[in-house]
């Protein structure tokens, strides 16, 4: 198993169990788990994830994570 | 017939003359930029008797069409020395289009120094009025008494404290939908030009004109009205409820955090800690708390569909500050390490009543901060600051002059600008392509010019990474030549969103244009009509004595390693003057 901790934003953020903003959740996964199983043990629906960050780098859902990987996820969002 | 009013400040004189042919099918900042290059000597000095404020709205404006409110200005900017164009989203605008005033021209100079006039414009013509008892107050107070004068359906364009003074960071102010002294062109410094003129208010009431513009054909114009619509409202971002109705601009800060792109304490890191007290989602929350229920945003002017504008509220529940956008509270937030919203807030509504811009007020304050005059966090030390823009002290006229000339004051080498104008929200060492933008634009550092932000961050417009190099040039010069062309039509730039991703929105936006003024236009002449823009600028700017040296980013930015990711700036000079090249 692995755990990843993950910060959910923006309307993601109603799936989320941690309500503090800006503090992160920890997940536990299978070894060898994507993104993509992420989203799906967070129970949110395909499709409306559209940013999903690693370290600070963008990843996509078929990335796999690692122990302790840092997630911020986001739904479709612009400002200016 | 399109007509010109000139207001003239050296005779007190309002005068209309019939739009010239050669203008006919210019709008927005197409029609605003060319009127500088052709009217204001690329040597004037932008606060004396040689420069102009030009005034237009975009080609939508005036029309149904949605989200079109925005109105151009243009002058020669007393913070770049170059061309400027700014604009902000107000009823004035509108009220314009609907009485046929293609733009306004102010020009001369006052012969009686520290005597401040207005001009009202009706149906019945444009007449000047004293305006001295109005000068020295706070926009808010300013703008309550002078919408109780002249009633609720007047739109008002002025200038505060800091135009009065003419600070080369004053901003020009319009009120909002509820008459609030919040919409600004904030950037370049144009309410010094303004406040040189000795012009304090132009207040517009169209009451007798038609409902709508004149519109040359009508089944073309609401062709793409539709498809316009349709693509605002079905696009995830703009749509009702969605991340910029719900969350604001300011949705974006966690994201730029995340990305380790979002500059903190003065353009030291792209970390901040505060981020998730500061963003979008923490002024939802805020709001709901002090107000026990869900607030969602606002237009901040008429027909605006997607609705992003929000207001703060403090902990009685009372309004605080609108509107806290994204780089309202980056600049005046995480940028002088500040992570308290009322903080932030306090700051805002300070730039709002004083007439300042937002962003080069913030970038001023973190640079002082550098200096040694508060430190970084310190909000009330910030508020402060500010006062002393407001009482017009000595120190205070370093800071109301922007974030290069107080750098240069005390002596400091971390100062973010580029052609005297503060960088915005978005570090360019951690995306690449908006330091593009912000290198080449003819308007100085400026996201909006050319927001690759869009694909590098987004995911928006395709995907690009934005630590990489290669191919930024490009991407930027296709973002600054769609923009100018956006800049003309009136609509909001966050149109930009839905169409750059909904091809039948691109081709509504055009349409639109093309139906008002009765002409064909295709894909094609979005980018001939944008380079043209951009062409005139940049002349004029080299005319004025800009050169490639001119189209760099600070220094520091090559040999300072930004964290989290530590990287330097390193998009090469010839791959930066390859964006006007061949252009
Ligand atoms: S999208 Fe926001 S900034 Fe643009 S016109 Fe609408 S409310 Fe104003």
């Amino acid at each position: 198993m692995i755990q990843v901790r993950v910060r959910l934003y923006a309307t993601l953020r109603a799936y989320a169990s941690q309500q503090k903003l800006g503090e992160p959740q920890i997940v536990q996964l299978p070894d060898g788990a994507t993104v993509k199983q992420l989203i799906a043990a967070l129970g949110i629906p395909d499709n409306i994830v559209r940013k999903v960050f690693s370290q600070g780098r963008a990843v996509e859902e078929d990335h796999v994570l690692r122990d302790g990987e840092d997630i911020g996820m986001f739904p479709p969002v612009a400002g200016g | 017939m399109a007509k010109f009013l000139r207001i003239n400040m050296t005779t007190q004189t309002a005068t209309y003359e019939d739009a010239p042919a050669k203008y006919a099918l210019m709008a927005g900042r197409y029609l605003t930029s060319t009127l500088v290059a052709d009217q204001v000597p690329p040597s004037a000095h932008p606060l004396g008797p040689n420069n102009k404020i030009i005034l237009a709205p975009g080609w939508a404006t005036g029309t149904s069409a949605p989200t079109s409110a925005r109105i151009s200005i243009g002058a020669k900017s007393p913070l770049t020395g170059g061309i400027k164009e700014s604009n902000a989203g107000t009823g004035f605008g509108q009220q314009m289009a609907r009485m046929e005033i293609q733009a306004i021209i102010v020009e001369g100079f006052p012969t009686t120094p520290g005597k401040f006039w207005g001009v009202h414009i009706t149906q019945n013509g444009a007449t000047f009025f004293p305006a001295d008892e109005y000068a020295g107050k706070g926009n808010y107070e300013a703008w309550r008494k002078i919408i109780e004068r002249f009633g609720k359906k007047a739109d008002v364009m002025g200038v505060g404290v800091a135009g009065e003074k003419r600070m080369t960071n004053a901003g020009i102010c319009f009120n909002d939908m509820q008459g609030r002294a919040s919409r600004y062109a904030g950037r370049g410094g144009l309410g010094a030009v303004v406040g040189s003129k000795g012009l304090k208010f132009i207040v517009i009431d169209d009451t007798g004109a038609p409902p709508l513009r004149p519109i040359a054909d009508k089944d073309l114009f609401m062709q793409g009205q539709k498809k316009l619509t349709q693509a605002i409202r079905t696009h995830d971002i703009t749509k009702p409820k969605g991340g910029l109705n719900t969350y604001g601009t300011a949705v974006l800060v966690n994201l730029l955090n995340e990305a380790g792109g979002f500059p903190t304490r003065n353009f030291s890191s792209g970390r901040f800690e505060g981020a998730p007290k500061i963003a979008g989602e923490a002024i939802f929350e805020g709001n709901k708390q002090r107000l026990g229920k869900e607030l969602y945003n606002h237009a901040c002017s008429p027909g605006c569909i997607i609705q992003c504008s929000n207001v703060w509220h403090d902990e009685k529940g009372q309004e605080a500050a609108s509107c806290l956008e994204y780089e309202s509270v980056w600049s005046l937030g995480a940028n002088c390490g500040i992570d308290s919203l009322d903080d932030a807030g306090e700051l805002v509504r300070l730039c709002n009543d004083i007439g300042l811009d937002t962003i080069e007020a913030g970038v001023t304050l973190a640079v002082a901060m550098e200096a040694g005059l508060a430190k970084f966090g310190d909000g009330k030390a910030a508020i402060k600051l500010m006062h002393e823009i407001a009482q017009g002290t000595p120190l205070g006229h370093i800071l109301g002059n922007g974030a290069a000339f107080t750098g240069r004051a005390f002596g400091v080498i971390r100062v973010p600008t580029v052609k005297g104008q503060g960088l915005p929200a978005y570090e360019p060492r951690a995306v690449k392509g908006i330091g593009v933008t912000y290198a080449t634009s003819p308007m100085g550092a400026d996201h909006t010019a050319g927001y690759t932000i869009a694909p590098e961050i987004l995911g928006v417009s395709g995907k690009q990474d934005p630590l990489a190099l290669g191919g930024k040039a490009a991407l930027s010069k296709g973002f600054q030549t769609a923009t100018a062309f956006i800049d003309s039509t009136g609509h909001c730039l966050f149109i930009a969103f839905p169409i750059l991703d909904i091809g039948s929105g691109f081709e509504g936006m055009i349409e639109e244009a093309a139906g008002v003024l009765g002409v064909q236009w295709t894909a094609a002449d979005v980018t001939r009509i944008g380079e043209e823009i951009l062409r005139t600028e940049r002349k004029f700017n080299e005319a004025a004595g800009f050169t490639k040296k001119d189209d760099r980013l600070p220094e520091f930015m090559k040999y300072e390693p930004l964290p989290p990711h530590n990287v330097v700036y390193d998009v090469t000079d010839e791959e930066l003057d390859s964006v006007y090249k061949d252009m």
